[in-house]
């Protein structure tokens, strides 16, 4: 992470905790604790395995949905971007798929995958999925003709073509929607975690609500965050390093 | 190695482009020969197929009528003893200077000795750039990275379609001047279109122009003289260039 990266994260930290304890001070009421009361609490939570639990339950639900929703989509993308006739068949698909708001399909995942994992993941895959699979195709059109002759007349096959120019150039764009999509998928999780199940951030921060614990409810909604903004970052650093060539 | 007549040939060469609500002919009945060793330069005015007719000779573009032979065989697709140097030199904008040189050899699965990476590198003034990418290099040293990387590839046939475009006048000439060198000290013949009258004189021992209204070879100026840097200061290169720009006005 570049030091100017850190200097503006720690910034925007020690501003919402000056905003914060100024609104507690303001509001004087439980549902918006002291910040230190809440970091007190955080490190309390830390020390026990079952804050743990409930990290690593919305993590690899996260991880899970990203993983499936790339594996899925950017090939299909790929293809898409690149192959104008199957790009015509399937677009009114994709144009029809890609404004309904997912999370209203949630019952009927929920009665087709169940309620426990696996439904809530493919909730969040799908959410990412058509993003993805957008941008891809998208970044994939771009492609120059005079790259493909290029490649072409180096002896490039169709398997080269993929490899060496649409992938490539679609790389950016994917990352794009890849911090763009964790962010929508990070809400989402909150709101699949609430219902039927017991594990995971988004049930520990309505179980807290529930009980009033209102520090606790903010260790939650932290650590909630701090899962997003870690994983922006990660596809921050991946694309600085995989996509050097497109900030020159 | 075939006969120096039947190195190259098109006979009848038509190009027509069609889509929802046109047809457009931007070729037609074109007949070239080129021999091995031999350099033309393609010449005319914008849009009258310059580029359309290299594309074909690269086996990139299909003719819709006519053939394109090459070395006494019909050209369908593109061929590895044929390569190609685009006006944007084609370069991979997300592989560096050293991975764009090596892709054809990679592609072709073609073992590249270090030594003559090196020569390559070295005649053509391009060592020290391998860690850079495209937009790290002037307009100069990307063509000759391209050039670089079609030269590793030891084509019979070198294909250029504007290469010299977009680069000011002095390197220009450098890059002229790279090209006869490096032409004549190897075996192959090209092909060079180009806008630029002078680089057609000085590139080209024959110049073809094409016409805009019938589509096909409008006039042929033979340029036997040219082969040497000291030509371009001769009164023979000045009388060529004027009467190649006489015959281009008449086509414009």
């Amino acid at each position: 992470m570049k030091r100017r990266t850190i200097a503006i994260y720690v910034s925007t930290v020690a501003f919402i905790y000056i905003l914060w304890y100024v609104l507690s001070l303001l509001l004087g009421s439980n549902i918006l604790p002291d910040p230190l009361k809440v970091f007190l609490r955080g490190f309390e939570e830390a020390a026990t395995s079952e804050f743990w639990v409930h990290v690593k339950a919305s993590t690899l639900r996260l991880l899970a949905a990203l993983v499936s929703a790339f594996i899925l989509a950017v090939p299909v993308g790929l293809i898409l971007g690149s192959n104008a006739r199957l790009d015509r068949l399937f677009s009114p698909l994709i144009y029809l798929g890609y404004p309904i708001p997912k999370i209203v399909l949630m019952p009927v995942i929920f009665v087709l995958f169940g309620l426990g994992d696996t439904g809530k993941i493919v909730l969040l895959a799908m959410i990412i999925f058509f993003q993805l699979l957008i941008t891809t195709r998208d970044s994939a059109r771009k492609i120059d003709r005079e790259i493909i002759y290029s490649l072409k007349s180096l002896g490039g096959n169709r398997f080269d073509f993929f490899l060496h120019v649409v992938w490539p150039v679609s790389l950016p764009g994917i990352f794009t929607s890849l911090r763009i999509g964790t962010g929508t998928a990070v809400a989402v999780l909150f709101f699949v975690e609430s219902i039927a199940t017991n594990e995971g951030l988004g049930f520990y921060i309505i179980d807290s609500w529930g009980r009033a614990e209102y520090a606790t409810m903010f260790v939650g909604i932290i650590s909630l965050s701090i899962i997003g903004i870690v994983m922006y970052e990660i596809f921050e650093l991946l694309e600085r390093k995989f996509c050097k060539w497109k900030d020159l | 190695m075939a006969s120096s007549g039947e190195f190259l040939v098109t006979r009848g060469l038509g190009k027509t482009f069609q889509d929802e609500n046109r047809t457009k002919t931007v070729l037609s009945g074109i007949d070239l020969e080129l021999s091995f060793r031999d350099c033309l330069a393609i010449v005319g005015p914008s849009g009258c197929g310059k580029t359309t007719l290299l594309l074909a000779l690269a086996g990139l573009l299909p003719p819709t009528t006519g053939t394109v032979a090459f070395q006494g065989h019909p050209l369908s697709a593109p061929e590895r003893k044929i390569a190609l140097v685009l006006q944007h030199y084609g370069l991979f904008p997300w592989k560096t200077a050293g991975a764009n040189i090596a892709l054809g050899a990679r592609l072709q699965g073609i073992e590249i000795s270090a030594k003559k990476l090196a020569s390559v590198k070295k005649e053509l003034d391009i060592e020290g750039l391998d860690h850079l990418y495209p937009a790290q290099l002037s307009g100069g040293q990307r063509q000759r990275v391209a050039l670089a990387r079609a030269l590793l590839l030891s084509p019979l046939l070198l294909l250029l379609d504007e290469p010299f475009a977009a680069i000011d006048t002095v390197t220009r000439e450098r890059l002229q001047n790279n090209l006869l060198a490096v032409f004549s000290q190897r075996k192959f013949s090209f092909v060079i279109v180009t806008h630029n009258i002078e680089e057609a004189v000085f590139l080209g021992r024959r110049i073809i122009v094409l016409d805009n209204k019938n589509h096909g070879i409008g006039a042929v100026v033979e340029n036997p003289e040219m082969g040497s840097i000291e030509y371009r200061g001769k009164p023979l290169f000045f009388e060529r260039t004027t009467a190649l720009r006489n015959i281009l006005e008449e086509f414009e």
